[in-house]
């Protein structure tokens, strides 16, 4: 063997465990993608039929609850990654607790392959949760108008929502001083969306809140996502989500490889 | 000291500190390839700490190490190579069995994927791990996540193993059972580099013990020459009178009085012998002890004469002269 290392094999071997480990414990899987389905059908249930009316006039034809169904999915996708990323987090924060990764770290494989394993193997986990909930959306009354333009642009701006999460999500296990805060900060990323105009427009919000809403990352994405599905122009609200990713993203990438570097070695909790 | 080929493990000067607390001060080890090497000392001591670094977990603030030849901060790569770590804590994936655990090392080590699992189910056997090979890590007992622990470490075929404290916490059985897998791995000609905070594994396993105390070696040796240096063991004798101290003090003028605690600490070997003749002693000068204890040699021993006083060269030959 020479002094080269094997970054692409490496990578693959380290998501073949992660989605080993997923398929092995898929509760974890389950209730993460089963919250944001519950939260469908709450939204569209219970709440669809008087927010829909709400929503101020016929979107594409409909009204009441097949308009809120239409309106609400695109933030319901967005809480899925958020959950989703929740997993991320706890796994992270697991390997750094139990001793695995200072093995790794004492063997001559490539240093990033343990983190890209984690991420493509949420990016996996993530693509699945949003399979899942867009199904269940299907069935209960969600009618996309987009083509397949819409759909692929509505794809790769999930890809690129999730990947922003996920890094990010790396970097708060990474941070976690143990498994459970691990699993209790990204929770603030599921809340994020009750907060923009994933579930009701921004103009019903009272000042403060419509001012927060407006400038959070999460309301340009879901916008944006909204116009892609719908078939609707995506206007210049498309930049700023895609820059907001990106920025988040690149940020988490960043943050997480400091913290791996220089990831304490000794076993915690 | 001479820069030597086959030293498996070469260290000079190393220093680190986390913070202003210095842990490690200036150290100096040579391993001659093939070796046991057993670094001693106690918790706190900087034994993992020396682990951690010569395993590339931890850059040195100071000093050079230099693992098969390859030098740590020029090539971590190489080195890393050239090593297996078993460290204090299990580095087991308690998710996956324990068969995929071996296979991922093996994966990692870039191993032939036949080879790989070639080698995983020789290990298997070899460490008695067959039955438990498909059940995940979490249902082992403490021993047998050990044994898949040092068996991860083993699929690359190492020239250097670093232990860090393997067999704490371990039941005496299991303990034997690490010994033995130990001396087997020196035998194939495999460097061993191994913490302990137990004389007796040292003095049962190493070819060569360094003590460490407060981050510094402050003695190195076979287990005999180090042995030489250890004050025999005592029978502390505690009184209930300051006279009875003294008319026993008499007797045993080799004896370490206290008056605070009115006891005396007389050397002795810690044998029946040396009970009966302390008993005879206080005997013949009618004196009744409140509480007698004997007191074995132990590494405390070793390094309160090594750390303890300041003249423990020439102190511990005195004791010596008592027996």
């Amino acid at each position: 063997m020479t002094t080269m290392t094997y970054p692409l094999r490496d990578s693959r071997t380290m998501l073949r465990r992660n989605v080993r480990r997923m398929l092995r414990y898929p509760s974890l899987t389950v209730m993460l993608v089963g919250l944001p389905v519950v939260f469908l059908l709450l939204f569209v249930f219970v709440f669809g039929g008087t927010l829909g009316s709400g929503l101020g006039g016929p979107a594409a034809g409909l009204t009441g609850r097949a308009a809120y169904a239409n309106y609400v999915v695109p933030g319901i996708l967005l809480m899925t990654i958020a959950g989703a990323v929740q997993g991320t987090a706890i796994s992270i924060a697991m390997d750094m607790t139990e001793g695995i990764v200072a093995r790794f770290r004492t063997m001559s494989i490539s240093r990033a392959s343990v983190l890209t394993g984690h991420v493509i193997g949420s990016l996996i986990q993530v693509f699945v949760g949003l399979v899942s909930v867009t199904a269940v959306a299907l069935a209960v009354g969600f009618r996309p108008g987009a083509g397949v333009g819409g759909w692929l642009g509505a794809i790769g701006l999930l890809v690129l929502a999730g990947l922003a999460m996920i890094w990010l999500a790396v970097a708060l296990g990474l941070k976690a001083k143990s498994v459970e805060t691990a699993s209790n900060t990204p929770m603030i990323l599921m809340l994020l969306p009750f907060l923009s105009s994933g579930f009701v427009p921004t103009d019903s919000m009272p000042t403060l809140l419509r001012w927060f809403a407006e400038y959070q990352p999460f309301t340009p994405v879901i916008e944006t996502l909204r116009a892609l599905l719908s078939g609707t122009p995506v206007g210049t609200t498309g930049v700023v989500a895609v820059g907001w990713c990106v920025v988040i993203a690149g940020a988490g990438y960043l943050w997480s490889r400091r913290l791996y570097e220089r990831a304490s070695i000794r076993p915690r909790g | 000291m001479s820069t030597n080929r086959s030293d498996a493990v070469r260290v000079i000067g190393l220093r680190k500190s986390f913070g202003t607390e210095v842990v490690l001060d200036d150290i100096d080890l040579t391993v001659p390839a093939g070796s046991i090497f057993a670094l001693l000392g106690p918790n706190g001591a900087g034994k993992t700490t020396t682990v951690h670094i010569l395993t590339t977990l931890l850059p040195a603030d100071g000093g050079t190490v230099r693992i098969a030849g390859h030098d740590l901060t020029d090539e971590p790569d190489a080195a890393r190579r050239a090593i297996g770590v078993t460290g204090q804590f299990s580095a087991v994936d308690n998710l996956l069995t324990g068969a995929e655990n071996l296979v991922l090392m093996a994966d990692l080590l870039h191993l032939d994927r036949a080879e790989g699992r070639r080698r995983a189910a020789e290990l298997l056997e070899r460490f008695d791990l067959v039955d438990a090979a498909n059940r995940a890590p979490a249902t082992y007992s403490g021993g047998m996540r050990r044994k898949l622990d040092l068996a991860m470490t083993l699929i690359g075929d190492p020239q250097v193993i670093f232990l860090d404290e393997p067999t704490t916490g371990l039941d005496p059985r299991t303990r034997r059972m690490m010994w033995e897998a130990i001396r087997d791995l020196a035998a194939s000609g495999v460097t061993i580099f191994l913490t302990t905070q137990y004389l007796e594994e040292a003095d049962e396993l190493a070819d060569r013990i360094a003590l460490l105390d407060q981050g510094r070696i402050v003695a190195e040796g076979t287990a005999a020459e180090l042995k030489r240096m250890i004050p025999g063991g005592h029978i502390s004798v505690r009184f209930a009178t300051p006279v009875a101290l003294t008319a026993a003090a008499g007797v045993f003028t080799r004896g370490r009085r206290d008056d605070e605690t009115l006891t005396l600490q007389i050397p002795a070997d810690g044998g029946v012998g040396s009970l009966r003749a302390v008993l005879d002693g206080l005997d013949a000068v009618r004196v009744q002890p409140d509480e007698l204890t004997v007191h074995s040699p132990d590494l405390d021993d070793v390094f309160l004469s090594l750390t303890g006083r300041p003249r423990a060269a020439t102190d511990a030959p005195a004791k010596e002269a008592v027996r």
